[in-house]
């Protein structure tokens, strides 16, 4: 490994691309620059202009409660839209207010995102606020996410990414983006005071586990941490009370849209979850889990892999593994060090380009190295979606998959090379493929992609070449 | 347009007198043999069999269900009727013509051999075919279509995912299309030129583009249908706003693709399998009932099947369509409207090649005591079975890959009577 292609290795792979410049500030030392952005404390926005969970949430309430009288005002046995024609189109206009609303929002944060990825000289920093941010996962296919997915990663993500994964995965587990996405606002003890009471007039309602079993097999141990169908059931019930504020009558507690604990709404008593009896009340007994799980081995194992998937290979050695999961366990799960461990690892380092990008891998590097303007931010939000990985949408709780063939279809490759073109095609005479080639590629730039940009016909073919090359696609 | 696709097709030919790995596979296109067309559909979250088909007769369905439970066939917002037991959600209106054409089966109380009740695990297994996931990154289609007989090699490619990306049941050595509609512009010949020259060092990258060039060629012809559907909107913030509209399902969210894919299977040189996925399956929370959110998604795929009927035409004949899921979920309904990750699902396999009409299942119940681990519909038939039994009798594939190649676990039953002589 020359100097010149680890350079490029630390731009390109752990960072998010390299910009024109970068390669020569990395000079001789590209795991000393990585540490360096390890320090500089938790990677947050710039911009204080979006605004909080609660602020956003405080207006989707208004909206929500002209849809409730919207619905008691249209009897319900006439959903006919021939019926009262003036009336269909009113629920309508109603039913559309809410994405109205929250869609602005998303794309603020969508470029808020971008922008911060594309101008960051923390590169490494802010592709780890994306890799977990993509590990504890939330979706705005999910209408409920739509508006907060954003400021989900500002509050609970960033604040942590340089921090211990207890405080990180505490953040993410009391977030009303990830409670409202696997419903556990919803979820009630059976022998809670709601469900009594509920039960006294007829009407049952219960357990939802949805975030009981992805805490346990996505966000800490893993499939195969080793907990059991009936862990879930009691870790359901553990939860079961973490909630958001707001709510009418009865039900009102809390400041809306923040993290609430309803004690009417908890299951009584003992749980046993892995073998351990939490005889907490209340909240305690939850933070007393989350504790539990944040340290436990199968989690370090857990997030070792996901994290030598991401940096080092699809399928990762054994070896990096085990220390990057050593480093986690002998620190309590402290990141930085988590980190360090994975810069360290030496198969990091062996194979220059063994990461396939995805789209936003691909968008961010884009944007980096061409150095695109704030004016090219719309057009360049939609890229992502033709690229089929539109910005907080992965659709499942498991978040983006992080593989090649994941990414690597005939389809998807086909769209890569023609948005690269009508970017060429765009930015052609302002880019100068030739000069750009090594800024951005360094040791890794070979010589056919160096031969087939210098013999290119056009100024934007020869951009469209760079932007296509087998090196460019990988990290 | 048809310019477009025949300078495409002018440059892939171009490309294969070029000569090198990036043409040597076209060498093999030859006339189809098997006319027979097979498309599986993956339902990724988990569908509901006891909303899907719901057994309403089951003395246990209705107390368990609750309100999310669907009526006898008669009743208001009932099922469709199957038999004496079982009968369809009422979004699923084409199946239930189908069936009753003798041109659908159902499988109840049918699962893989995966016991445990993640999402991701779940799907893994369902697409490699194996036992345990994670087991392979080559998935059962694609192993099955690499046993086509001798001849049958349709075209370049031999199976398509409509997607961008292909899916663990298609992924493998055997040579698959993946195709999903564009907005962005064409590339001019000779940068694409250009750019393939400087693929033919890289295997994977050489050999995605000329899969990809050979499909568009195709695609040509359902391109104007793309158009069509997607004219009007601008592509920047349009797409971008889908986000919000992906979150309820248009009536029209599969119409696209299935058009898509009868345009593939239709070709005599076309693949012989195609893929695609369908989402919003996972109904924790408010799943409803007859007039639900669950019956409005089967709403959305009951229209995208009916279409697949029609744009297939006289192909349809030849066709079966399977469509399951990683599993079923809890018998009774949960705190939350909803119900939670369970076992035992159901199936459809539906098309003229099918042998239709009939509810095919040993119905273990739904007593405390039938319950698989006291929660979920316990499975008592394998759904590898189905499949093996649709690869061997639609897609003629040889008993002896099958069990050697394709499930390769000891003694996999067939299932008899699924696919019409």
């Amino acid at each position: 490994m020359t100097l010149e292609a680890a350079a490029a290795i630390a731009a390109n792979r752990f960072g998010l691309g390299a910009r024109p410049g970068d390669l020569p500030g990395i000079g001789s030392d590209p795991r000393g620059w990585l540490r360096t952005q390890l320090r500089g404390g938790a990677p947050l926005l710039a911009s204080d202009a979006l605004p909080s969970t609660a602020q956003i949430l405080a207006g989707v309430e208004p909206i929500l409660a002209e849809r409730r009288a919207a619905r008691r005002l249209r009897p319900e046995s006439t959903p006919d839209a021939a019926a009262a024609p003036g009336e269909a189109a009113a629920t309508a206009a109603v039913a559309m207010r809410l994405p109205q609303y929250l869609r602005p929002i998303y794309i603020s944060d969508s470029r808020a995102r971008w922008r911060a990825a594309i101008d960051s000289d923390r590169p490494l920093a802010e592709r780890l606020v994306h890799f977990w941010s993509n590990h504890f996962a939330v979706s705005v296919d999910k209408l409920a996410v739509l508006g907060i997915a954003g400021s989900f990663e500002r509050e609970a993500i960033r604040p942590h990414v340089m921090g211990r994964f207890h405080e990180l995965l505490l953040a993410v587990e009391t977030h009303p983006a990830m409670l409202l996405y696997l419903d556990n606002q919803q979820s009630v003890g059976p022998n809670s005071q709601l469900a009594r009471r509920a039960a006294g007039r007829g009407r049952a309602i219960g357990l939802n586990e949805n975030l009981a079993r992805e805490i346990l097999e996505l966000h800490t141990l893993g499939v195969d941490g080793g907990y059991t169908q009936a862990d879930v059931t009691s870790f359901a019930k553990v939860l079961t009370g973490w909630s958001l504020g707001g709510g009418q009558g009865r039900l009102a507690r809390g400041a809306t849209g923040t993290f609430v604990f309803r004690p009417n709404v908890h299951e009584p008593g003992a749980q046993t979850v892995l073998r351990k009896r939490y005889a907490e009340d209340d909240q305690a007994q939850g933070l007393a889990v989350l504790a539990d799980l944040a340290l436990a081995p199968a989690t370090a194992h857990h997030i070792a892999v996901k994290l030598a998937r991401h940096f080092i290979a699809d399928d990762p050695p054994a070896a990096a593994v085990e220390s990057i999961a050593r480093a986690f366990e002998h620190s309590g799960g402290d990141l930085p060090v988590v980190y360090a461990a994975l810069i360290d690892s030496p198969r990091a380092w062996d194979e220059p380009t063994a990461k396939f990008k995805t789209p936003q891998d691909y968008l961010f590097s884009l944007g980096r190295g061409l150095e695109l303007p704030p004016e090219s931010e719309p057009r360049l939000m939609s890229a992502f979606d033709l690229l089929g990985q539109r910005q907080f949408s992965p659709g499942s709780p498991a978040g983006w998959p992080d593989r090649s063939s994941d990414w690597d279809g005939a389809s998807a490759l086909m769209k890569r090379i023609e948005l690269s073109d009508a970017v060429a095609q765009k930015l052609g005479d302002r880019r100068d493929a030739m000069q750009l080639a090594p800024q951005l590629l360094g040791g890794t730039l070979t010589e056919a992609t160096r031969q087939s940009i210098a013999r290119a016909a056009s100024p934007a073919q020869a951009l469209a070449l760079l932007l296509t090359a087998p090196e460019f696609m990988r990290r | 347009m048809s310019n477009q696709n025949s300078r495409r097709q002018f440059l892939k030919l171009g490309l294969a007198a070029g000569g090198g790995a990036l043409c040597a596979r076209y060498a093999f296109a030859a006339p189809a043999v098997t006319d027979a067309r097979f498309v599986f559909i993956i339902q990724r979250g988990a569908l509901d069999g006891l909303s899907a088909v719901p057994p309403y007769a089951d003395p246990d369905y209705a107390r368990l269900r609750e309100q999310l439970a669907i009526g006898a066939p008669g009743s208001a917002g009932g099922a469709l009727a199957l038999d004496h037991l079982f009968g369809l959600n009422p979004g699923l209106s084409f199946v239930h013509e189908a069936f009753a054409a003798h041109e659908a089966l159902i499988f109840h109380a049918v699962a893989t051999p995966y016991r445990e009740r993640s999402h991701f695990d779940g799907q893994d297994v369902l697409e490699s075919g194996l036992t345990q996931p994670h087991a392979s990154q080559v998935g059962w289609l694609n192993r099955a279509v690499a046993g086509l007989p001798p001849g049958a090699a349709h075209g370049a490619e031999l199976g398509i995912a409509l997607g961008q990306n292909v899916p663990l049941v298609l992924r493998g050595p055997a040579p698959i299309a993946s195709w999903s509609p564009s907005k962005l512009p064409d590339i001019d010949d000779d940068t694409l030129q250009r750019i393939a020259d400087r693929y033919a060092s890289d295997p994977l990258l050489s050999q995605r583009l000329s899969e990809a060039l050979a499909t568009n060629r195709i695609a040509g012809e359902s391109s104007d249908i793309a158009e069509a559907s997607t004219s009007g909107a601008s592509a920047s913030m349009a797409s971008v706003n889908s986000a919000a509209a992906a979150a309820r399902p248009g009536p029209a969210r599969y119409i696209e693709t299935v058009q898509t894919a009868a345009n593939f299977l239709k070709r005599e040189d076309g693949p012989a399998v195609a893929v695609f996925d369908t989402t919003g399956w996972d109904t924790h929370f408010n799943e409803g009932g007859a007039q639900g959110q669950l019956t409005l998604r089967l709403g959305v795929l009951d229209a995208a099947l009916r279409s697949l009927k029609d744009s297939l035409g006289a192909t349809w004949s030849r066709t079966a369509v399977l469509i399951a899921t990683e599993f079923g979920r809890t018998a009774a309904a949960n705190g939350t409207r909803g119900t939670d990750h369970g076992t035992g699902a159901a199936a459809l396999l539906l098309g003229g090649a099918v042998q239709g009409g009939r509810v095919v299942c040993d119905w273990p119940g739904l007593s405390a005591r039938a319950l698989y681990e006291g929660r979920d519909l316990r499975p008592t038939l394998d759904l590898r079975s189905v499949i093996k039994t649709v690869l061997r009798d639609h897609l003629k594939i040889s008993a002896r890959t099958l069990d050697a190649e394709v499930f390769p676990a000891h003694g996999l039953p067939y299932v008899a009577d699924l696919i019409r002589a």
